[in-house]
């Protein structure tokens, strides 16, 4: 049995242990904010928070959430007025959109334990996430830009 | 272009659509010849369609604009709309955006939702101008009839009409009852209701937030992947890793012990005499409850597999039988004067091959969509860019009749052409016709690196003459590649007029006076497709680079002897170089000519903003390149610093775009920044590669594309105005073609090093 806090709602699951944490957000819960991209950690379109730490929820075991908190882009804000979801949409960051929840989640948990974080310091920690679409230089203006607001 | 609007609001077949009361608007224009359609037309008759596009006014004043394009990151869900919403005088903010299903009737069977070509602008921006005008017409005319005045004496401005002498005015809400009673005016004598004055535009070249940006970023939007249907099950499908295999056996007794796995069932393999075109090729489905599930379950699958007729195809090999060929040479596509006498006598000659390997589209959303077979009609949910072919393969693989499929489009999650090929519904709706319900199937990225419609792998070789002038006196360009028609005749081993408009015949360089151009055979051993800009990525990729190559052999300035190639401003006649059937991208040349002096002012344009021609430091390097495609003008600069490991930084790219009138000056510079980032995985990131017959690689760690630290984060899109008073041109894919070549004429430029072979490396440049 696990025990886990999703968007601050409790949840239990008795299935299988080692299912990815994606899977259980889009196909037990119906949250499909998360995305699927590779399945292995290397786009990072599934990125939620585990206990305010960006995880891949591809290859988190949902095991290894027990007794945490989970928040995708569907909890990241009640209103979706976080400073980074504002940031995304003052720079028009989307193209398609499919990765940007990942980005969000990514950019959000830097800028919660670095509300400054230096040029280096924003490409290092968003090269994990891949957009197909190219908006690379929004997404690092809008991290600047979120940065002046939390 | 024929056109007559009618006042559909009693119609009864939108009544879904416009709800009790609406004003809905519908228009009729003439058929387009488009890029699937006439690839098809070669091996078997194409059909003639009849598109409409919708508006709908609701009581509350709302104004519904149906997208009937795929949205999948070029904004078009705004961009259309906008037009529309100019014309009539809504206020943008009362307008919502209605994706339309599938509809052969409405909007036509290619042109009017087939969504690639970069062509959604260029081919609806005149109807659906008019179709605003038409709804502005209807309330103008319903106010002055509610008033009992003269219509000459009332205006619509945002969003309300106006009657000038007695100040009343209404909302266009207040406006609907009367206006769906009345008729459009018909017939040849009819008035038409007048177009806005450019001046007057509020929305159409103006920036207008994107519609979907709210739910994008805050997970509320539908993607392919994203539908659930009630009692829906997952699928995930094992697939020969060799184009046209088959299975020969399987066992799944495994796999039925994975929890959540409820059935292994075999897709049948694709009958030997069926051409692959956008049909399901077979394989074992594992299905279940979860997509994890599903993917243990095939995990744990044990197949024997006939790998088929395609186990020789090994690229280490294969692409060397390309190279052969375009040595060799073949048909002559274009010819002018006598390159080879030219060649003979020239005071200097100059001979270099270009090679562009495989690539794979990775849409961030791998292919998904939902199939529901036990319904009647039969539907069909899913990220795709072609909903009326989707619903033609989907009823050929239930063996039923097309008009008894209905298609709703959702989302994608990118496109790239990959969702133009709908083989991922047709598994899906085999899978639902199989189980009794409605089915999803999810590709994984696995299954989209190595079960694809890959960018065909060409070679080309390039010659050319110089004469003691430095002038360039004969060019010899000849291509091999695989075709894309193989997808409908196997047996294809040269390409067809599409591929060849696709930069190659169009090669600019129209003050050449010997130009021949030739097609080499080559076989197709593996599902080739269209990517974002097609063959006009080598095209453009060889023609800049050699011609930098040349003014280097010629001791000229690579700036100013480019536009010497091009010379004088012209508009370029193919025909009298022999070119048949020059496809100009399915437009008529009169419409869409092929104007040179706007190639040579982008180019312009790109040298002075990037600042082409200053010293710089060791170790940078400046590049140019040009090309025209989808009608548009692309000129890219690219500013490269390359350190002694080879190690690639790119500070700035310059993007210059003359795409002719535009709508939405964000979206383009969105779709234009993005471009550079495309070409800059194709120029330095993935390649596929197959060992007998099997694509080797299968996700990001083996297949890489552009991430943010190897990504050019400065590019600046300067959008050209010279040319506004012209039709609207592509925006979608040309800002890809130029940007590989001007990146790797800026490497020679700061390395001395010149590359030939895509992709770029750098143990390629880094230094002995």
């Amino acid at each position: 049995m696990v025990k886990l806090r999703v968007n601050g709602v409790s949840r239990q699951y008795n299935g299988d242990p080692n299912m990815p944490l994606l899977w259980y957000l889009r196909d037990e819960l119906g949250l499909t904010g998360s995305k699927y991209g590779c399945g292995a950690g290397l786009c990072g379109a599934c990125t939620v928070h585990v206990d305010g730490e960006a995880m891949r929820g591809c290859i988190t075991a949902i095991a290894d959430a027990d007794g945490k908190d989970v928040t995708t882009i569907e909890g990241l804000d009640p209103k979706g007025n976080h400073p980074v979801q504002r940031a995304w949409r003052a720079h028009a960051v989307p193209q398609c959109g499919y990765c940007q929840a990942g980005q969000i989640m990514q950019a959000a948990a830097l800028l919660s334990r670095n509300p400054d974080p230096s040029d280096q310091e924003i490409v290092d920690s968003m090269d994990g996430n891949i957009c197909r679409c190219g908006t690379y230089q929004r997404i690092f203006a809008a991290v600047k830009t979120a940065a002046t607001e939390v | 272009m024929g056109i007559m609007i009618q006042n559909l609001s009693r119609r009864t077949f939108l009544k879904g659509t416009a709800g009790a009361g609406g004003l809905v608007l519908g228009a009729q224009l003439a058929p387009q010849w488009t890029f699937a359609q006439a690839a098809r037309a070669q091996s078997a008759a194409g059909g003639a369609f009849n598109p409409n596009v919708f508006v709908t006014v609701l009581p509350d004043g709302t104004v519904s604009i149906v997208c009937h394009r795929s949205e999948m990151g070029q904004g078009i869900r705004t961009g259309l709309p906008q037009v529309v919403a100019d014309e009539m005088e809504a206020d943008w903010s009362r307008v919502v955006v209605e994706q339309a299903p599938a509809d052969e009737d409405k909007y036509g069977y290619i042109d009017g939702q087939n969504t690639d070509g970069s062509r959604s602008i260029r081919h609806h921006f005149t109807i659906l101008r008019e179709m605003g005008a038409g709804a502005r017409y209807l309330l103008e005319q319903a106010a002055a009839q509610s008033w009992g005045v003269d219509a000459s004496e009332v205006y619509a401005k945002n969003h309300r009409v106006y009657h000038t002498n007695s100040g009343k005015s209404a909302d266009f809400g207040e406006l609907v009852e009367v206006a769906a009673g009345l008729n459009m005016p018909s017939g040849e004598a009819a008035p038409k209701p007048s177009l806005k004055d450019e001046s007057e535009w509020k929305y159409i070249g103006k920036v207008v937030p994107a519609m979907d940006h709210f739910d994008i970023t805050t997970g509320g939007a539908n993607y392919g992947a994203d539908i659930s249907l009630p009692g829906m099950k997952i699928a995930v499908v094992a697939r020969c890793p060799v184009y046209r295999g088959k299975v020969k056996s399987f066992d799944a007794t495994e796999a039925m012990k994975v929890p959540g796995v409820e059935k292994v069932v075999e897709i049948p393999a694709l009958a030997d005499d069926k051409p692959a075109e956008f049909r399901a090729l077979g394989g074992i489905a594992v299905i279940g409850t979860n997509t994890w599930s599903v993917m243990e379950g095939r995990r744990a699958l044990k197949i024997e597999w006939d790998m088929g007729p395609f186990v020789a195809h090994d690229t280490s090999t294969y692409y060397d039988t390309l190279k052969e060929s375009a040595r060799k040479g073949g048909a002559v596509v274009r010819n002018r004067g006598d390159a080879a006498a030219a060649m003979d006598g020239a005071a200097k000659t100059l001979e270099a091959e270009y090679f562009v390997p495989y690539f794979i589209h990775t849409p961030m959303e791998p292919p998904a969509g939902v199939v529901d077979a036990t319904s009647t009609p039969v539907r069909i949910f899913a990220a795709t860019q072609s909903p009326n072919e989707s619903r033609q393969y989907v009823a050929e693989a239930l063996g039923i009749k097309k008009e008894d499929v209905a298609c709703e489009v959702t989302l994608l999650g990118g496109g790239f052409g990959r969702k133009s090929k709908p083989d991922y519904l047709c598994e899906a709706a085999i899978l639902s016709k199989m189980v009794g319900a409605p089915v999803r199937v999810q590709w994984t990225r696995e299954d989209d690196i190595q079960n694809g419609y890959y960018h065909t792998a060409s070679a080309q070789t390039l010659k050319a003459a110089v004469d003691d002038g430095g002038k360039c006196t004969a060019w010899h360009q000849s291509g091999a590649w695989p075709s894309i028609l193989a997808l409908w005749n196997p047996a294809q081993k040269v390409g067809f007029n599409i591929e060849y408009g696709l930069g190659l015949v169009d090669m600019p360089y129209n003050a050449v006076p010997n130009i021949r151009i030739e097609n080499g055979e080559a076989d197709a051993m593996i599902r080739v497709g269209w990517y974002r800009s097609v063959n006009n990525i080598q095209h453009s990729f060889a023609m800049n680079c050699f011609a930098n190559e040349l003014a280097e052999a010629a001791g000229r300035d690579p700036l100013e002897f480019m536009l010497e190639l091009i010379g004088d401003p012209t508009n370029l006649d193919l025909t009298k170089d022999g070119v048949e059937e020059y496809w100009n991208y399915g437009d008529s040349i009169d419409d869409w000519p092929i104007m040179t002096g706007r190639l040579a002012n982008v180019l312009k344009i790109a040298a002075e903003k990037s600042g082409y021609g200053k010293a710089m430091p060791k170790g940078h390097g400046l590049g140019l390149a040009t090309h025209r495609c989808f009608h548009s003008y692309v000129a890219t600069a690219v500013h490269v610093v390359v350190g002694d490991d080879g190690s690639v930084t790119i500070p700035q790219v310059d993007q210059v775009i003359d795409c002719g009138r535009y709508v939405n000056p964000d979206r383009i510079r969105s779709q234009v920044e993005g471009a550079a980032v495309y070409g800059n995985t194709v120029a330095r990131c993935g390649q596929i590669s197959t060992t007998k017959g099997a694509v080797n690689e299968s996700n990001f760690h083996d297949y890489t594309v552009s991430r943010m630290s190897n990504a050019p984060l400065n590019v600046r899109v300067h959008i050209v105005e010279d040319y506004t008073h012209l039709r609207p041109c592509g925006v979608g894919e040309p800002g890809v073609p130029p940007y590989t070549p001007a990146l790797i004429n800026a490497i020679y430029n700061a390395t001395g090093k010149r590359i030939r072979s895509l992709p770029v490396r750098p143990e390629d440049l880094a230094k002995a």
